[in-house]
């Protein structure tokens, strides 16, 4: 049969046509280019912080992680801007469980109307007003208005404050991988008679999990990062009172990494040489932490989920 | 929407219980019974003036050309279209008498009766055992579904293929696997009907003919509405065939489905009453 067709193919006709992708190859290569810039330019970042850390990490790591404020720059450490940093942690993740049943709600339950848009855009908006903006939010409200409750400038205050301030990420990447569920495993559990809360709770958060996870953990990153809103609420630089009992650690005088590293760079750079370095790195390895539990969990569910 | 406005409705969990009994029933009592339904989405009439009658314990095929609505009516059996926001249905479509329209009647639980299974073949994202056990479950059963699950698995004959990596995840599945187990995860709640749109689509022809094998098989427990693209799978595993069309409106410009004839199988391939019938199976038009 095939015997019977006369044509005749060359080598030549199979092979590519020269320079047929040229454009392709070119785009390529620019791609290449700028993932080695990011590498680069993210190395270069991390190699002078190290650097400029390496005294302090060499010598006094241990010291510098536990010792609290003090004027003497060879005592002196970042231990309540640590435990600062951690409370607020632990108040921003107290939060979560808000952003993501808002998500849910968004997406599952609420009627496409034009209130329920009204919120997705405002939301969306939130997640791009200037932090500072939110600091001015936090003193008003959470360090004034409610000062019976917060105590003033605290931790706990902080710690709303910076809340409010990612809780627009973490309900936007949450509603995102809520809605990237695939609508054929909802409706295979709907075929089955599940509820409207079963098909949510046994199908569609499972398979949005990992979505939620990474979204927490760029808000927890963001909040741990954030300086001005601090600054703004009236985070001391400087303190040694408020290391007494835990209540007196989340309603009175506290700091955050992010402080230290703004207080220590504000000092004569002679005596005070690596200590803001040193504390970024903490504050580096803190996020790094945090992302690597993330990413463990990650890696469970989604093994759990077989994919 | 319903057909009468009797001051007593039943219950739909009475279902069972309104069976006519067997002495004075005819052999196969219908399961449903469908008048002047009309399903819009939004703006658009999908499909009009549709009335069906599906027989227990048979195979009703509804095929058609694209888009004249066959899964549109096959939703409307289960209460699928509810979950479509633009979606509306109008008129009535009785089960076992009762309307599932119904305002007292709740769709999780005619959804536990009336199960399906899906074009794509859809495993959840769970080992195979999990799939199974998923619908008793939800259904409130306790305790070890162990029997259930290897009942069901039985049933659709996918027992021996996977009895020793039940804890292994059903995405690693062939496709034809995946689409049995979603039979089997359609029949472990014991429904009384399985409705399939278009099963066997995504399937090869080996596959396919399981499928059709394992509906043969359990004929005799379920009631059964397949839509389906395959003449000669209709032709194969039918006992009637409903044949659907799209007409265009001249009002409206729209393109509805409507129905053009109900009979036994046999009639529709060889003798239809109408002639766009015959057109369609003898695969001059469509
Ligand atoms: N969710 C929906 N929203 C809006 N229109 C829809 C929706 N589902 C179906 N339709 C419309 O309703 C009509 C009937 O669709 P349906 O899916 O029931 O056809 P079908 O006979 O099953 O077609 P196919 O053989 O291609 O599966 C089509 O015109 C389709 O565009
Ligand atoms: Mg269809």
């Amino acid at each position: 049969m095939a015997a019977a067709r006369s044509s005749v193919v060359d080598l030549a006709d199979l092979r590519a046509r020269k320079g047929a992708d040229i454009t392709g190859q070119i785009f390529l290569g620019l791609l290449l280019i700028s993932v080695a810039l990011a590498f680069a330019m993210v190395g270069a970042v991390f190699w002078d912080v190290l650097v400029e850390a390496w005294d302090i990490i060499s010598t006094r790591l241990w010291d510098f992680v536990r010792s609290p404020s003090s004027s003497d720059p060879a005592k002196a450490g970042v231990a309540q801007g640590i435990r600062g940093s951690l409370l607020i942690a632990g108040i921003v993740m107290l939060t979560f469980p808000i952003g993501i049943a808002g998500a849910i709600y968004l997406e599952e339950y609420a009627d496409d109307t034009w209130a329920t848009r009204l919120i997705q855009v405002t939301v969306r908006n939130l997640a791009g007003v200037p932090s500072i903006v939110y600091g001015l939010l936090g003193l008003a409200v959470f360090v004034q208005g409610l000062r019976g409750l917060t105590g003033g400038s605290s931790v706990v205050a902080a710690g709303i404050t910076l809340a409010v301030l990612v809780l627009p990420v973490v309900v936007i990447t949450s509603a995102e991988a809520v809605r990237a569920v695939p609508g054929s495993m909802r409706e295979g559990a709907y075929g089955l008679g599940a509820t409207q809360w079963e098909v949510i709770r046994s199908q569609v958060i499972p398979a949005a999990m990992p979505g939620i996870l990474t979204g927490t953990v760029l808000a927890i990153a963001r909040a741990l990062g954030e300086a001005a809103p601090l600054l703004v609420i009236g985070a001391a630089g400087f303190y040694t009172t408020g290391n007494n009992d835990f209540l007196e650690q989340l309603q009175g005088a506290f700091t955050a990494l992010p402080m230290n590293i703004a207080n220590f760079s504000r000092l004569p750079a002679q005596t005070w040489r690596g200590h803001a370095a040193a504390a970024s790195v903490v504050l580096l390895a803190m996020v790094f932490m945090i992302n690597l539990v993330a990413i463990i969990a990650r890696a469970r569910i989604t093994k759990k989920l077989g994919r | 929407m319903h057909m009468t406005e009797s001051e007593t409705r039943p219950d739909i969990s009475l279902a069972a219980d309104l069976r006519v009994s067997p002495d004075d029933a005819p052999v196969a009592p219908d399961v449903f019974t469908v008048r002047n339904l009309n399903v819009f989405y939004g703006d658009l009439r999908a499909v009009s003036d549709v009335d069906i009658d599906v027989r227990e314990r048979e195979i009703t095929a509804l095929i058609g050309p694209s888009g004249c609505g066959k899964s549109t009516v096959l939703r409307c059996f289960n209460r699928m279209n509810d979950l479509i926001d633009i979606a509306r249905v109008e008129g009535s479509v009785l089960y076992q008498g009762i309307d599932l329209y119904d305002p007292q009647v709740d769709p999780v639980a005619v959804r536990r009766r009336i199960g399906m299974v899906f074009q794509k073949p859809n495993p959840f994202p769970k080992s195979i055992y999990d799939n199974v056990a998923y619908g008793p479950k939800v259904a409130g059963q306790k305790g070890n579904l162990d029997e259930v699950v290897e009942r069901s698995l039985r049933s659709a004959g996918l027992w021996e293929e996977v009895k020793d990596r039940l804890k292994s995840s059903a995405l690693g599945m062939s496709g034809g696997q995946q689409q049995r187990l979603c039979i089997a995860r359609a029949i472990a709640v014991n429904p009384d009907v399985l409705l399939m749109d278009e099963p066997c689509s995504a399937l090869d022809p080996i596959a396919t003919g399981r499928i059709e094998e394992l509906m043969k098989e359990i004929q005799n427990e379920y009631t059964i509405v397949i839509v389906t693209h395959n003449m000669q799978q209709a032709a194969r595993v039918s006992d009637r065939t409903a044949f659907f069309t799209a007409e265009l409106d001249e009002g409206t410009g729209q393109r509805r489905g409507k129905l053009v004839e109900l009979d036994d199988t046999g009639t529709i391939f060889s003798n239809p009453a109408d002639e766009r019938t015959e057109a369609y199976v003898t695969g001059r038009f469509g």
